[in-house]
């Protein structure tokens, strides 16, 4: 197992290098990592690179760290595969994607939602998700905080958010058309369902009054169920003696 | 004690990042603070005409790190406040002459010399940003009243989170009061209500910075300028004292008068 050969596998992709880390503690994974970039310089130079990192647990400061060593030997770190939840949501606060074009083989036979540990599981999100960034998760996912504009939820279960949408929710994202979208005020957001996609203005009867939309800044809050009927968003508001 | 290192970034271009450090750097060192100033734009470097040094420039920040000269050397001291110093960018070379952590070494360096490092942070958030926020003790966002500009500043205060730099302060620039009441720009409230972060100061649009900034000098040393006294106030909040925001709607200037045309 210290062969740095077996801890580390490089193979060329369509578009760069998926590097696969193999069995064994972060600090020697990396080491051998390193050490095939200091010996095939000329080899990574430029690359843009994927690691599959397995069930390896990454927190932002570990994943940055890396990112950055990779970026001063003029390695492009653009995605991070990993099995972890944990990891895939550090990946996607920084901004890496965790998906790279061809699905792992065993993606492709599990179904998604059992994958993620059937209804029950749900990713929690305790931020208000800024510009730029990009949750995606094969179950449900809530959002305390809200999601600005130019921030996208995807989840292939439902997403609740304790907050303002006034980005990109898509519930459903793998087909599921009984998947919904809760939100305190979701009425900046482009909203979608499976395949179905709003803007919710376009589901209420327009606002009395107000000038140019010159603000961003959204009306009172108003919990809403955003949810899939025959085909056709429908926009139900949340009452307090709905049961 | 060691210098704190500001570094002062917007994402979106023309907001006024290098204006901002200017006016800081000459405020704080107007104040007595031994202050650096360092244009992370390289290749595209401009600080330096902001603050009427273009014509002393031997030496840049790549001739440091790549060790042509001592850093000592790269130092051009102010004409106006001998406590002042600005190392230029280099403008023949590109971001990718400086890593990260050359900026770190470089910052380490001089926090033994001075009170302040600021640094002059390039539009983007790619390599130039990524150097000039590596050293950073703290980092404000600088944005204008406007959709675009606190669209990028949302995406560059989130990646100063995920990288765990800190929550920014926010600078909001060329504020226009009279605008604002008639619903035609975004108020204060508008921009801190999407941006969420701590407000250190906002300086009302003022004719005068573009006459500073192409004379090279900078409008906070301007006494009577609207804009130099926000500039100033927001240099003594960074240094921790509490001032009080300057009343944009302030009945004896120019605003005043321009508000009551307005209303007429």
């Amino acid at each position: 197992m210290t062969d740095p050969n077996s801890l580390v596998q490089i193979k060329g992709l369509r578009d760069g290098l998926l590097v696969s880390l193999g069995n064994a503690s972060w600090d020697d994974l990396r080491a051998a990592l390193m050490e095939q970039i200091e010996t095939r310089q000329s080899f990574f130079r430029g690359a843009r690179v994927a690691i599959d990192v397995g069930g390896q647990i990454f927190h932002v400061n570990e994943l940055s760290e890396l990112r950055d060593t990779l970026s001063e030997r003029g390695v492009n770190l653009w995605a991070v595969v990993s099995e972890s939840p944990t990891t895939e949501k550090t990946a996607q606060l920084l901004g890496l994607a965790t998906r790279i074009s061809k699905p792992r083989p065993q993606e492709m036979t599990r179904p998604p939602a059992e994958a993620a540990g059937g209804e029950a599981a749900a990713m929690w999100i305790g931020r208000t998700l800024r510009s730029g960034t990009r949750i995606e998760f094969p179950g449900n996912i809530v959002v305390l905080g809200d999601v600005n504009p130019g921030a996208e939820v995807i989840a292939d279960g439902s997403i609740l958010v304790w907050g303002r949408v006034r980005g990109v929710a898509h519930a459903g994202a793998n087909g599921d058309q009984s998947a919904v979208v809760c939100g305190l005020d979701l009425s900046a957001g482009q909203i979608r369902i499976a395949g179905a996609a709003t803007i919710p203005p376009a589901l209420r009867s327009p606002r009395r009054g107000s000038k140019v939309e010159v603000s961003e800044r959204s009306g009172e809050v108003r919990p809403e169920k955003i949810s899939l009927k025959d085909g056709i968003l429908q926009m139900e508001p949340w009452q307090a003696n709905q049961s | 004690m060691g210098a704190q290192v500001v570094t002062i970034t917007s994402g979106k271009g023309g907001v006024g990042k290098t204006t901002a450090v200017a006016n800081l750097a000459v405020a704080l060192a107007a104040d007595g603070a031994r202050v650096v100033c360092i244009d992370g734009d390289i290749g595209l470097r401009n600080l330096d005409v902001v603050m009427g040094l273009e014509n002393r420039i031997v030496y840049d920040v790549v001739d440091v790190i790549e060790g042509r000269c001592r850093l000592r050397q790269a130092m051009i001291r102010d004409k106006r406040l001998p406590e002042l110093f600005l190392i230029p960018a280099a403008q023949t070379r590109d971001k990718s002459a400086v890593t990260p952590s050359d900026m770190v070494r470089l910052c380490n360096e001089l926090r033994g010399e001075v009170d302040w490092v600021l640094i002059d942070s390039p539009a983007g958030i790619e390599r130039g940003f990524k150097n000039s926020i590596a050293a950073a003790d703290r980092v404000m966002v600088i944005t204008n009243p406007e959709v675009s500009a606190v669209r990028d500043a949302d995406r560059v205060i989130g990646i100063l989170e995920a990288e765990e730099k800190g929550t920014p302060a926010l600078i909001l620039n060329r504020l226009n009061p009279v605008m604002v009441r008639q619903h035609d720009m975004l108020s204060a409230e508008d921009v801190l209500d999407l941006l969420a972060i701590k407000l250190i100061g906002i300086v009302p649009e003022d004719e005068s910075v573009i006459v500073g900034t192409n004379r090279g000098n900078p409008v906070a040393l301007d006494p009577k300028s609207r804009a130099g006294q926000a500039f100033r106030n927001i240099a003594r909040r960074l240094s921790g004292d509490e001032v009080p925001f300057l009343d944009l709607e302030a009945g004896n200037g120019l605003w005043a008068r321009l508000a009551k045309l307005g209303r007429k």
